[in-house]
């Protein structure tokens, strides 16, 4: 495992989040308080943060299914508002947390509609398209089953699969939120090692996720989210502290470090036996 | 990748033999040899005019009316994400049925005011569930399942408003509604035929044009979203053009049930899951399964007519269960 290092490319923001605010209709408090941030080329930024500091809102902005009360979100430099939708998606690729296919398919025929932001409603895939999306199940690992059904995969699979369908879209960034859900430690860490290596080839990636201890070992950079705000950003040696965990997370915990790689890791410690 | 073309193939034999059986079958039976040379115009004049006056237009609505509900049935289910959703779901019975009740109960006879206020009916039903929804969904999400509601509940209400009307209305106004809520292709005329297949023509084919989006729909909001699809946009042109092509038939024909609901999953067993060869093949699965029922609800007993929509359910189901052992 080799440390984070620079892609190819030069490192230029991809997505930036620019004082975003976004507050679901009716509530009090904004879900997004003015929240900044920069998704850079070549780097795995991850969000991460309680249930409820808003990780998902961010997803749901970038998708605009939410609207932006103040500040802007930008991808490539270009203001989110002057983008149609399929031109986000032709830059920025982005698997959802949910997602209920009604019908299942083939799964290289779920991977090809990747395809679907590039496509004319009438033009049929070109050679082209199908290189890229033979392409993205390579990379995803999942070629072996391109012929098998979407209801006939493990979790594991299915989320490979829906990588694999990101890939497809060829977009500058790749945004996942909470990927890891519902898979076993093999299959985080083969996940996880397959995000580091695309963001070393020169993709951006920000990921959503709750597994603090795989982020610090695999993200450039994370952004620690709490009721809206952005409470830390940095390295995870600058965001991995336990006094400020502690305080976000409201649970006991202690810092260590993983003795194979150094990075930090959080241990979250029994509370002490209430005496009241 | 062969079989599939066989399928396609055998889709088409089937519907040209249950067409030409359509023709040729009645109270005149008229043999095969000659039903071609009838509908060209050729041969004794009197097999002519029943080929060409009574019979063909029959054919030619109830395979439109199949078509239309079959496709209409495939577009809801795809963007809904739900496989019972059906073309009258968004209040399009409901609403018809209103229409043609009102118009028989004033004392309205002909066939094209009936056809309609039917079709304002359906409309109007169809424009308030969308209405309902959006209004509900105001601020949040646009959710498929707020519309579902909305048109289950208008068409509840339409029931009402129907059973209100007939309580104390005439034996014969009650029997001519209830004859017309039962469905029928019987007083099939061109000009009906033609204003039903440009409806048909035109829903259909702006359906097979939005097909793509109806694959990304099928995902869910978020993913389409992600895919590029402006999802609000997209999904409400899909409600719209499909209840106004079931609105459009139910108008020509009354109520055909059932068509909507299995035909989709009739084509998705044979393996097409893309939208656009998915509608294509319901709307020729369609077409076959009402060109058939009709032919059976005019011969099983003869001289009397079975109502078109109970034949359809009782042909349909016994195909869709036996396609759903298969899959299973």
């Amino acid at each position: 495992m080799t440390p984070a290092m620079p892609g190819a490319r030069a490192r230029s923001p991809v997505i930036q989040f620019d004082n975003v605010v976004v507050r679901y209709a009716g509530a009090a408090q904004p879900a997004l308080d003015g929240v900044s941030f920069d998704v850079m080329a070549g780097g795995m930024t991850a969000v991460a943060g309680p249930n409820g500091s808003g990780k998902s809102t961010l997803v749901r902005a970038l998708l605009r299914r939410q609207r932006l009360e103040r500040g802007r979100i930008e991808v490539l430099g270009e203001n989110l508002e002057h983008l149609s939708q399929r031109q986000v998606a032709q830059r920025v690729a982005i698997a959802p947390q949910r997602e209920d296919a009604a019908f299942p398919m083939r799964v290289d025929e779920y991977v090809s509609l990747g395809r679907f932001p590039r496509l004319g409603l009438w033009a049929s895939p070109s050679s082209a398209d199908r290189a890229a999306v033979e392409r993205a199940l390579g990379r995803a690992g999942v070629s072996e089953f391109a012929h098998r059904r979407t209801d006939e995969l493990s979790g594991g699979e299915w989320q490979r699969v829906r990588i694999a369908r990101t890939l497809a879209q060829e977009g500058e960034a790749l945004v996942l939120d909470e990927p890891t859900t519902f898979l076993d430690m093999p299959h985080e860490m083969s996940l996880f090692e397959l995000l580091h290596s695309l963001a070393r080839d020169g993709l951006a990636v920000l990921i959503v996720s709750h597994q603090l201890n795989l982020l610090a070992r695999f993200a450039d950079t994370i952004v620690l989210l709490n009721r809206g705000n952005v409470v830390a950003i940095g390295n995870p040696a600058e965001v991995m502290r336990a006094q400020l965990l502690e305080s976000v997370y409201d649970w006991p915990l202690v810092v260590t470090h993983d003795p194979a790689s150094g990075a930090p890791a959080l241990l979250p410690l029994r509370r002490p036996a209430s005496v009241s | 990748m062969v079989h599939k073309g066989w399928h396609w193939l055998g889709a088409v034999a089937v519907f040209a033999a249950v067409c030409i059986a359509a023709v040729a079958a009645g109270a005149v039976p008229i043999p095969v040899s000659e039903v071609m040379r009838a509908v060209a115009g050729r041969g004794d004049a009197s097999v002519v005019a029943i080929v060409r006056n009574l019979r063909l237009p029959r054919v030619v609505l109830s395979a439109l009316i199949g078509a239309g509900l079959g496709m209409s049935g495939g577009a809801l289910q795809g963007t809904l994400r739900n496989g019972l959703a059906e073309p009258y779901l968004l209040g399009v019975s409901g609403g018809a049925a209103v229409g043609a009740v009102i118009a028989f109960s004033i004392g309205i006879a002909d066939a094209g005011w009936i056809s309609l206020a039917a079709f304002a009916g359906a409309a109007a039903a169809v424009v308030l569930a969308l209405l309902v929804a959006r209004a509900a969904g105001r601020g949040g999400r646009g959710d498929p399942r707020t519309l579902l509601m909305a048109g289950v509940v208008i068409g509840a209400f339409a029931n009402a408003v129907i059973m209100i009307s007939l309580a104390n209305a005439s034996p014969n106004i009650i029997r001519g509604a209830l004859w017309w809520m039962m469905g029928s292709a019987g007083d099939a005329t061109w000009p009906a035929v033609a204003v039903l297949a440009v409806s048909v023509v035109a829903g259909g084919a702006a359906l097979v044009y939005l097909a793509r989006d109806i694959d990304v729909l099928a995902l869910g909001e978020e993913s389409a979203a992600a895919l590029g699809v402006n999802v609000d946009r997209a999904a409400r042109g899909i409600y719209l053009l499909s209840a106004l092509l079931a609105a459009s038939t139910v108008a020509a024909a009354g109520l055909v049930g059932f068509v909507g609901l299995i035909v989709p999953h009739i084509v998705r067993s044979a393996g097409v899951r893309q939208h656009r060869p998915l509608l294509v093949g319901t709307a020729l699965v369609g077409a076959t399964l009402v060109v058939a029922a009709d032919l059976a609800a005019r011969t099983i007993r003869p001289p009397a007519e079975l109502p078109l929509g109970a034949v359809t359910a009782i042909l349909g189901v016994p195909f869709f269960l036996a396609q759903l052992r298969k899959t299973a």
